[in-house]
């Protein structure tokens, strides 16, 4: 099995301290959190407690925060839920979004909308002069992701708001990539509603929310017991919720040490790829610090990851969940990048954990997988 | 913080079995790996965790594990079942039957279908709370499209002939699908026999953690529902979403501890429920809600008159029930399944939800029966009307002065 662990963007291990605050709830304080008893008003207050540690995270007040069980149900929920109560219109998203808004966005088609999507540049940026083009549509929702999972690139949300107000149009942002590695502040990003997510920033696997601006109408996708004021019914994951409140808030506290450290990986990382003539997708772009998404020439991704695998180190061939399709990454033939370039496209993505010796040795093994293969395929020839 | 009170709210969710647990945390602490992640032993690892909970929830029911597909709880389960199968089953018809006492999970998604243009017959059950077969059979019209019944009953643990109501439904054409939160673990489930098309299961019922649930969707004959969650096409694009390992083996492993003790366990709580039961209804004007054959021993349903139920609750803290269910408990409604079973306002009101489980134990009931004779007492003690009732004067018909 893999020993070094580069692959945090698709899930990072719980933090001790995270679990530290969870057992309990595994455990002993068992309530349900809508029980009257003393065992149910524990679990309501942990859910709070855990409501309050999650907006500070964020930027946002308590009551903005309505938690689901994952990054991918508060998606579908900003999309179709904000949707549904808007009249039929255009609905903008970029073309390099998780499948989770992109899906969603596409089902509302079958509902009158027309699902369109904004185009990004060869650096993986939003490309503003086609959002403003776009706009001159009737158009009543757009989304664009914080941070894209792959590349790492960060968009100008701040941009994408100010031009969707010239037209009222509400804005959602996915911003779970975001989450724990850059600054992500609801209020300052002006957006209507943004979807963040547990596992992603080491709380566990079962939590997420979706931060809504209040003013915003939004039809729940759960219907049921009423919790989270209606908006989404079902019994509450009350030892994730608080295991994502525990982790929210060491994101915070360790978000400068995060971004330095991360950066200073990738950039020893990058210098090495360099020396291996790899190609670096989305380099110019502002990224998240501890992505790396990159190729070779004639070397197969999906090959590539296994021969790494073998030798110790766990990474990606493009996104996890899109990983058992074989298709080439959609971000990246979005940026224009030729399918063969994209299909030997890996993904390194790093936490504070990782070590600038595991890069050292990462490389080490990069050049000898690489050799290898090589080598196979001069057989072949 | 004083000290707990002795839980008797298994109904409302158990505890995670220390069993449970101790599965659950591997996949917590070093085997953090997403199980969508083909490229790496974390991912592989973390999806033949997945596999093998599949394979144990199926063996609870006896399913095929293909046939289980993974939800955050028995809300999701309801919700995908009644909006996935109606929605993509609407070309065949567009009329709903259910029964006014089904889990609001069930009746919220049911009224969202009726805003998109479905209509729903909403049955009252019998004063027991079954469901009676001839008025069922009376209430299928050429368009129904879809039934749902729920298998046991959340707040008085009555248990539907879903086999009855199954099989009618597969003579007229109708999709039928059965809430059985409450019911895994407490009856024996033989979805090979049963004719149910569409199951829901939780964890959080059957001592597995909160925020993972199950939904049963027949391979043969095939069901189809519409994803009601798009995205990465998890679970054969029926919900997309990252699987949490950690709660999936946690619901395999409590499944798994059901299937091989419910039996012996049953007994056991068969035996507590008989004792609990014997000193309830001693106390004079004590009225057990739902039927007594047909009912899971785990549950007891009962309304003591000429109490007021606020105080009742107040007066016996040192036992953690519920009055109506949990999810709707924070509202002073009298709860609307018992109003369905034709039970007045007052009585419903004065009703209490004993659900006893895995770790309730003699003591615990002895202890609740003398907390209950106890207050009871001491409250009508103080009731006016109790008072009355005692000289013989018939409540019901006394005319209230206005003030």
């Amino acid at each position: 099995m893999a020993n070094v662990y580069f692959d945090h963007n698709s899930t990072t291990a719980l933090k001790p301290q995270v679990l530290e605050a969870m057992m309990p709830y595994m455990t002993n304080q068992h309530g349900n959190p809508a029980s009257q008893h003393s065992y149910g008003r524990n679990a309501h207050e942990a859910i709070e407690q855990a409501r309050r540690q999650v907006a500070k995270a964020v930027g946002a007040q308590s009551n903005q925060i309505i938690f689901t069980a994952s990054g991918t149900e508060a998606n579908n929920f900003a999309i179709t839920g904000i949707a549904s109560n808007l009249n039929q219109a255009q609905l903008l998203t970029s073309s390099i979004e998780h499948p989770c808004v992109s899906n969603p966005a596409k089902a509302m088609q079958f509902r009158g909308w027309q699902a369109n999507k904004i185009n990004v540049d060869n650096n993986c940026e939003l490309d503003m002069h086609s959002l403003q083009t776009q706009l001159a549509v009737p158009t009543n929702l757009v989304s664009v992701m914080f941070a894209n999972n792959e590349t790492g690139a960060i968009q100008n949300i701040e941009k994408v708001v100010e031009l969707a107000a010239a037209k009222k149009v509400l804005v959602h942002t996915d911003a779970v990539q975001a989450l724990g590695k850059i600054k992500v502040d609801f209020t300052a990003l002006g957006v209507h509603a943004m979807t963040i997510s547990s596992h992603k920033i080491g709380g566990p696997l079962g939590a997420g929310a979706l931060v809504l601006n209040k003013r915003v109408d939004i039809q729940p996708l759960l219907y049921g017991g009423g919790q989270e004021k209606g908006l989404r019914s079902g019994t509450e994951n009350i030892a994730a919720i608080v295991g994502f409140g525990a982790a929210c808030e060491l994101a915070t506290q360790s978000l400068s040490d995060f971004g330095t450290h991360t950066e200073d990986l990738r950039n020893q990382l990058e210098e090495g790829l360099a020396n291996m003539n790899a190609v670096i997708f989305g380099q110019e772009a502002k990224r998240l610090p501890n992505t790396s998404f990159f190729a070779f020439e004639n070397i197969d991704g999906e090959t590539l990851v296994t021969a790494l695998d073998k030798l110790g180190f766990a990474v990606a061939s493009g996104s996890a969940c899109s990983s058992a399709s074989g298709e080439p990454s959609h971000v990246l033939l979005a940026m224009g990048i030729d399918a063969d370039t994209a299909r030997g496209a890996i993904r390194v993505s790093f936490n504070a954990d990782n070590t600038a010796n595991q890069v050292n040795k990462f490389l080490i093994a990069l050049k000898q997988a690489l050799q290898d293969l090589r080598q196979m395929t001069a057989v072949d020839a | 913080m004083d000290r707990m009170p002795i839980y008797l709210d298994y109904s409302a969710t158990t505890p995670v079995d220390p069993r449970v647990a101790e599965k659950m945390i591997p996949y917590l602490t070093e085997q953090y790996g997403n199980p969508a992640s083909r490229s790496h032993p974390y991912g592989w690892t973390a999806e033949k965790a997945v596999e093998n909970a599949r394979e144990d929830v199926a063996k609870l029911v006896n399913a095929d594990p293909r046939e289980i597909v993974w939800t955050s709880g028995a809300t999701e389960s309801n919700n995908l079942a009644i909006k996935g199968a109606a929605n993509f089953y609407s070309g065949k018809g567009k009329h709903i039957i259910t029964v006014a006492t089904e889990h609001k999970a069930v009746i919220d998604p049911v009224r969202e279908l009726e805003r998109q243009g479905f209509s729903a017959t909403f049955l009252e059950p019998e004063d027991n709370g079954l469901v009676d077969i001839e008025k069922f059979k009376a209430a299928i019209r050429p368009d129904t499209v879809l039934a749902s019944v729920m298998f046991v009953n959340n707040e008085i643990g009555v248990i539907q002939d879903i086999t009855a109501i199954g099989n009618i439904c597969r003579e007229n054409g109708i999709i039928f699908h059965v809430d059985a939160a409450q019911a895994t673990g407490k009856v024996d489930i033989d979805l090979e026999k049963l004719p149910v098309d569409l199951m829901s299961f939780s964890a959080h019922k059957t001592y597995g953690p909160k925020g993972i649930g199950a939904l049963y969707v027949r391979r043969k004959p095939r069901i189809r529902i519409e994803a009601q969650m798009h995205g990465g096409g998890h679970e054969r694009g029926m919900r997309s979403g990252t699987l949490a390992p950690h709660q999936i083996v946690g619901m395999g492993e409590a499944f798994k501890i059901a299937r091989e003790e419910m039996h012996t366990e049953n007994e056991r709580i068969r035996m507590l429920h008989d004792r609990l039961l014997a000193g309830l209804i001693s106390i004079e004007e004590s009225y057990v809600n739902g039927d007594l054959d047909h009912r899971v021993p785990h549950n007891l349903n009962v309304s003591f008159n000429y109490v007021e139920g606020e105080s009742l609750i107040m007066a016996i803290k040192g036992i953690a029930v519920s009055s109506g269910s949990a999810c709707t408990s924070a509202s002073l409604e009298p709860s609307y399944v018992l109003r369905a079973l034709g039970r007045s306002d007052e009585l419903a009101h004065s009703s209490i939800r004993f659900s006893i489980g895995r770790f309730t134990t003699e003591a615990d009931v002895d202890y609740t029966i003398k907390l209950l004779n106890e207050k009871i007492g001491k409250l009508r003690e103080l009731s006016p009307l109790w008072e009355m009732f005692q000289d013989g004067v018939d409540i019901s018909k006394v005319e209230w002065a206005e003030h």
